[in-house]
């Protein structure tokens, strides 16, 4: 059951988006992020929207996957939509007492809710088409001016590379151990919340004694491999900026200039 | 000297309670540049250190280790000789890195500096020499104990070393992955021509090896060819360790009284070929 996890959402392709350099695939991505806070008016907004869905489109990666990782953020989104009914100006079309829903509110509702949505499929597209490994290379690369602050950029790097390894391994050495604690009579799935959590004792103390083993042998292994920390240090995959990034960032940066320009002239803007 | 010496090492560590533990009590070995080596021993024997010794991953507390003429106690030549001498262990899982095999296979070179276009070379030919090149772009835990053993001895040759030190490689894999993993080391022997020190419990796979030296309490014990050794049936049994098959069951009949059969039979081949004969003779 715990096995079937898969770790992150990386769907495997050959499409453009997969095979844009994955630090400007990190960066576009938060610029992009950014861009859609910035969009204050519905014009805006819908060219970060036409963006991201021809981002979507190019993936190659199915629509179904998409709605499904917004289905798990249906309830925010729902939720402050509906908290934003009831703020704005406007004609006031229902009233309670002191709660009034306007076109204003209705107006803002909705602005929220794309919003939220195209924030999560932007995130989406940069998962989907990531690899774990190509996200931590990334991350690596980019990190390096850090550097200079002292911070241990290869050492964080080789941490989260050797966590993504082991997540898979633990997870059916927990299986494992629920399952030879279930033999042995622990109750697991019955009772409260405290007794629940005090029934995961058993399963979490022998889960760590092994992972210190588990650790003690890997540090062995590298040890055997003549690790030897960042210093003179190669890598075998080499990132290569080429004509599809710059091209691609050249869309991006366009398409964020024309959010400033709508936020600018188009006049119905609001400030969320 | 030759190409992976001890000369008298001894090995202890500190136990809280029980004081100063002995593991390794004087061992002097030699071993040439290309032999096939199994190493057999009960629990406790001291065959697992005495692997760790070969790579500097222990030190010795007394006595010399030489790699390739370099002393393995100095540290500035510590990696040089893990170039040379690689270590697989027992558990798989616990010797990856990461999380696809091609970039698993690629952290050795990485670490020693290979630049990118020979690492690539390399990973490839690896991955090719244990045959598990089609898994390249695999995630590890999703491969089978066999080859996930596998793809940790292809993380080893990447580094192109020129012995393998293989401490019980197979003791956690099913038969079938057992079998696969057999086959690679002794490939890698007779045609890359790799040093193999196999440490291992079954019987049946040290008669692959050229040499086979059988360790006890931290000394050793008996050293010879896999026939030298395995016709010694009683004095083996005497120190708790198995034969292999074919040579308990010939010991057993001769014991049972059944005369003219061969001395040294260790493989299922030549026991069905020497039954055959006595068969014969007897018609």
């Amino acid at each position: 059951m715990i096995k079937d996890v898969t770790l992150g959402q990386y769907f495997p392709g050959k499409s453009i988006i997969h095979k844009l350099d994955p630090r400007v695939k990190v960066l576009l991505t938060l610029v992009n992020i950014i861009f859609i806070f910035i969009a204050g008016n519905f014009s805006a907004l819908g060219l970060m929207t036409a963006f991201t869905l021809t981002a979507m489109l190019l993936s190659g990666v199915p629509f179904t996957r998409y709605i499904r990782s917004i289905r798990g953020v249906l309830f925010i989104v729902l939720f402050t939509s509906v908290l934003n009914l009831f703020y704005g100006g406007g004609t006031v079309l229902a009233k309670w007492g002191a709660v009034q829903i306007t076109t204003g509110g209705i107006r803002n509702a909705v602005f929220i809710a794309v919003r939220i949505v195209v924030l999560i499929l932007m995130s989406s597209i940069l998962t989907y088409t990531t690899s774990p490994t190509q996200l931590t290379d990334a991350l690596e690369r980019l990190m390096k001016p850090l550097k200079i602050f002292r911070i241990k950029v290869h050492e964080i790097a080789m941490m989260m590379t050797i966590a993504l390894r082991f997540v898979p391994t633990l997870l059916e050495e927990t299986d494992k151990i629920m399952s030879a604690q279930k033999a042995r009579g622990a109750d697991l799935e019955s009772g409260g919340l405290i007794s629940r959590v005090k029934a995961l004792v058993p399963v979490l103390i022998p889960l760590f004694v092994s992972s210190f083993r588990r650790a003690y042998d890997l540090a062995m292994a590298m040890e055997c491999r003549c690790y030897n920390g960042g210093k003179g240090r190669t890598k075998m995959k080499i990132l290569h900026i080429t004509a599809k990034d710059i091209v691609t960032v050249l869309v991006a940066a366009a398409v964020c200039a024309g959010v400033v320009l709508l936020n600018l002239f188009v006049a119905e803007n609001f400030l969320i | 000297m030759d190409y992976l010496q001890t000369q008298n090492v001894s090995f202890s560590y500190d136990e809280d309670e029980s004081g100063l533990v002995e593991v390794l009590k004087g061992v002097t070995l030699g071993i040439q540049k290309g032999d096939f080596v199994a190493l057999l021993g009960h629990n406790g024997s001291g065959k697992s250190t005495l692997a760790k010794h070969f790579n500097a991953i222990l030190l010795p507390s007394g006595g010399k280790v030489y790699v390739d003429t370099m002393d393995t106690a100095d540290d500035s030549l510590k990696f040089e000789i893990r170039k040379r001498v690689g270590l697989i262990l027992q558990n798989p899982d616990n010797q990856l890195v990461a999380s696809i095999v091609e970039e698993d296979i690629a952290f050795g070179p990485e670490n020693l500096g290979v630049p990118p276009a020979e690492i690539r070379r390399r990973v490839d030919s690896a991955l090719k020499a244990v045959d598990m090149y089609d898994y390249r772009e695999h995630a590890p835990h999703k491969l089978s104990g066999g080859q996930k053993q596998r793809v940790a001895i292809a993380g080893i040759i990447a580094m192109e070393p020129s012995t393998i030190v293989l401490d019980e490689p197979t003791a956690m894999l099913d038969p079938r992955g057992r079998q696969e993993v057999m086959d690679t080391i002794i490939k890698l022997n007779r045609e890359k021509g790799i040093t193999i020190v196999l440490i291992t419990h079954y019987m049946d796979e040290a008669i692959a090896a050229n040499r086979v030296v059988v360790m006890d309490k931290g000394g050793i014990l008996m050293d010879g060819t896999p026939k030298e050794i395995f016709s010694q049936v009683e004095a083996l049994k005497a120190h708790r360790l198995d034969v292999p098959q074919a040579a308990e069951l010939l010991h057993r009949l001769k014991e049972a009284g059944c005369r003219g059969l061969p001395n040294g039979v260790l493989t299922e081949e030549e026991c069905v070929a020497a039954l055959e004969l006595l068969l014969k003779e007897k018609a």
